[in-house]
């Protein structure tokens, strides 16, 4: 390939990695199939995924519900009972005392933890005859992982803002409280970093769900949370459930649930419910004046939880949209990410590679995780959210930039790996980093090396070959 | 240094394999760390742990192998059963379905990885007395039908854990013995033998060797 299209790889705009699935389902895309699937696969065929009409795009205003149609419904209706059916077998089982889901109190109980995602436990996809089926029922500890104080810079008990934080937190309401905000500008003030007053809408704006004319927002959020209320009533029937449960592991479910029926070119993967957490996590912090983590949900009113979590929903379809690939049948976006991170730091640190080498680590065994939970299971929430404002403010932030961001990852422990000589203990290390403390300095010492990285190897894609 | 503390004579991989949600990861933990998680995460990719015993006057260090059990992860962790000498494969007693499918586990494991290798059926959560869906004498006999180990455990209240852990380990630790004098007494140079020499040698410091069978 010509060194002039390998430029122009790196400057394309944001196309969708995972453009292989659009062209293979647009041969079977086929609207509005009347008849009845009688298995899972028969439904994926038939019904379009959500990612092939772009549904999860906030493109036309006027067509609020046509992208509703074009999924059938009745086959979704009919997936989605049995998924209930099977789920309502499962909590009949006895081990539902034990786990004691209708006595546990709807109150966070936040439990501190540095890279735990508590609610890992939620739909999956089975084999093809048993299409999403639940886990089984686990303890109903609503949790919610810890966003610390310690590296937060404007939380309540943090010393006050400096000068620098105060002028930068102004920058950002100048922006924001434009008519029609810049967006390029915006992304330019947030990859250093969003102060934790204004993340909530600057999140929504960076992930293009809140458009940035001021005058359309209103409204699109309205007619987004609908639609998302909508998918509620289509597709997770919650007229078995005596009232509707809002806990957050209730909430994370449908999320997911929903999220998972509309596309089943993946259907649900292990890992993709860390994804939601970030935007929960941050969207929630808007009314929590307080520390997250003494928070009651409950306190909450059903509108403003409901609201979250459409928001947290269209952000997630949003993120997951630009790396489809990562967990289609194969998993090859990842498979090929992890290549892609052996190869770069082959180039970048020879004697690290060559010590994976000796000791016959392979970047598979590590580095899987980093690319399927985005390194939110190696750092802290605290992190994974400095993380993600710089991601959003990266074109390809979750997809491309995310592998500089490992590479410089992996050699920041540089000393610590050259220093194991021995398989094990390399892999127990590696899937144990020291993070526990990491805060805004570690993140910022990291993102500035990935950038660094990014820039070195911008136009020289050859790594990028297999 | 490497993080060897301890001599050991022998490393054995053994992989823990089975449906999503029957148990691997708090056998593991269980096991190596007697860690029980009620809510453990998914596992992802693949995790890894280890423990070190005695077999006899042997110290086997138990290099164990944790994986997700979802179909999706199958293409990426099939790499992950090579040169392991022993397999458990792990199903919930309370849950039919994790024990139907065991015999396509057997079969990937047979696919991937060595014939000779050790494998034990594992019944867990036998926690839940009310809740069980799979007799043991029926597992019981599927084991013997096919060759396998088998024990019912539980990771939760620990009940068998290290039984089954300090059974494979000997069973295969009996399996690297009876090589040793099978190749010990043939002139063949394999890679096998090689390691199997080096591994009953074995100094901390040397590369640990995963024993082929």
């Amino acid at each position: 390939m010509a060194a002039e299209s390998g430029r122009q790889f790196w400057k394309r705009s944001a196309k969708l990695p995972g453009s292989f699935i659009k062209d293979r389902s647009k041969a079977n895309a086929l609207p509005m199939k009347s008849k009845k699937a009688s298995s899972f696969h028969e439904f994926a065929r038939n019904t379009s995924d959500a990612w092939d009409i772009g549904d999860d795009e906030d493109e036309d205003f006027s067509s609020s519900s046509s992208s509703l149609q074009t999924l059938n419904s009745k086959v979704a209706k009919a997936t989605a009972a049995q998924v209930l059916e099977n789920h309502s077998k499962l909590r009949a089982k006895p081990e539902r005392a034990q786990s004691a889901l209708s006595d546990m109190p709807t109150n966070c109980k936040v439990i501190k933890s540095s890279s735990e995602a508590q609610l890992s436990r939620t739909s999956e996809e089975a084999c093809v005859r048993n299409p999403l089926q639940k886990q089984q029922s686990l303890p109903l500890r609503p949790v919610i992982p810890l966003v610390a104080r310690i590296s937060d810079q404007n939380a309540s008990g943090a010393p006050p803002m400096t000068v620098r934080e105060k002028t930068r937190l102004e920058k950002f309401r100048q922006l924001l409280s434009s008519h029609n905000t810049d967006l390029d500008e915006l992304r330019k003030c947030s990859w250093p970093g969003v102060p934790r007053e204004v993340r909530p809408v600057t999140w929504r704006l960076l992930s293009g769900y809140l458009p940035a004319n001021m005058e359309r927002r209103k409204l699109t959020l309205q007619r987004k949370r609908e639609e998302y209320f909508g998918f509620i009533q289509q597709y997770y029937d919650s007229r078995n459930e005596e009232h509707h449960q809002d806990t957050y592991r209730q909430i994370f479910e449908r999320i997911l649930f929903i999220w998972a029926i509309r596309h089943p070119a993946s259907g649900y993967v292990q890992g993709i419910n860390d994804l939601v957490t970030p935007f929960f996590v941050v969207f929630l912090s808007e009314y929590v004046e307080e520390d997250v983590e003494n928070f009651d949900v409950t306190n909450l009113s059903q509108d403003v939880l409901r609201s979250i979590e459409a928001d947290s929903f269209w952000c997630m379809s949003k993120l997951l949209d630009g790396i489809q690939d990562n967990y289609t049948f194969a998993q090859p976006g990842i498979q090929k990410k992890v290549k892609a991170l052996e190869e770069l730091v082959s180039r970048i640190d020879e004697q690290v590679h060559n010590h994976f080498r000796k000791y016959e680590v392979e970047y598979l065994q590590f580095a899987f995780r980093w690319m399927n939970n985005l390194l939110m299971r190696e750092l802290p929430l605290r992190c994974t959210i400095r993380l993600w404002d710089t991601y959003q403010s990266e074109p390809e932030g979750f997809s491309h930039f995310h592998l500089y961001v490992c590479a410089a990852f992996l050699i920041k422990w540089r000393k610590e790996i050259l220093d194991e000589e021995d398989f094990q203990g390399l892999l127990m290390l590696l899937q144990n980093l020291p993070t526990i403390h990491w805060g805004n300095e570690e993140i910022g010492l990291l993102l500035a090396e990935a950038y660094r990285l990014k820039y070195m190897f911008a136009d020289a894609p050859n790594h990028y070959r297999r | 240094m490497g993080s060897a503390e301890e001599d050991y004579n022998f490393v054995f991989k053994v992989v823990l394999i089975g449906e999503s949600g029957v148990g691997k990861t708090n056998l593991l933990s269980r096991f190596t760390r007697n860690e029980f998680n009620h809510d453990s995460r998914t596992t992802i990719g693949v995790e890894f742990s280890t423990r070190t015993i005695l077999v006899g006057d042997a110290v086997v260090k138990a290099q164990i192998w944790d994986t997700a059990g979802l179909e999706r992860y199958r293409a990426i962790t099939s790499a992950y059963y090579r040169g392991a000498v022993g397999a458990l494969v792990v199903f919930d007693i309370t849950k039919h379905q994790t024990y139907d499918v065991v015999d396509r586990w057997l079969k990937e494991l047979y696919d991937h990885a060595e014939a000779s290798i050790v494998v034990m059926l594992v019944g867990n959560k036998t926690d839940l007395v009310q809740a069980r869906e799979v007799p043991m004498e029926e597992a019981k006999m599927f084991a013997d039908n096919n060759g396998l180990l088998f024990v019912e455990t539980s990771a939760l209240d620990s009940t068998n854990v290290e039984q089954a852990f300090e059974t494979i380990l000997k069973e295969i630790f009996h399996k690297v013995q009876k090589q040793k004098q099978r190749s010990s007494q043939s002139n063949t140079v394999s890679l096998a033998s090689e390691s199997l020499e080096s591994a009953a040698a074995a100094q901390p410091e040397k590369r640990p060797c995963c024993i082929a069978l």
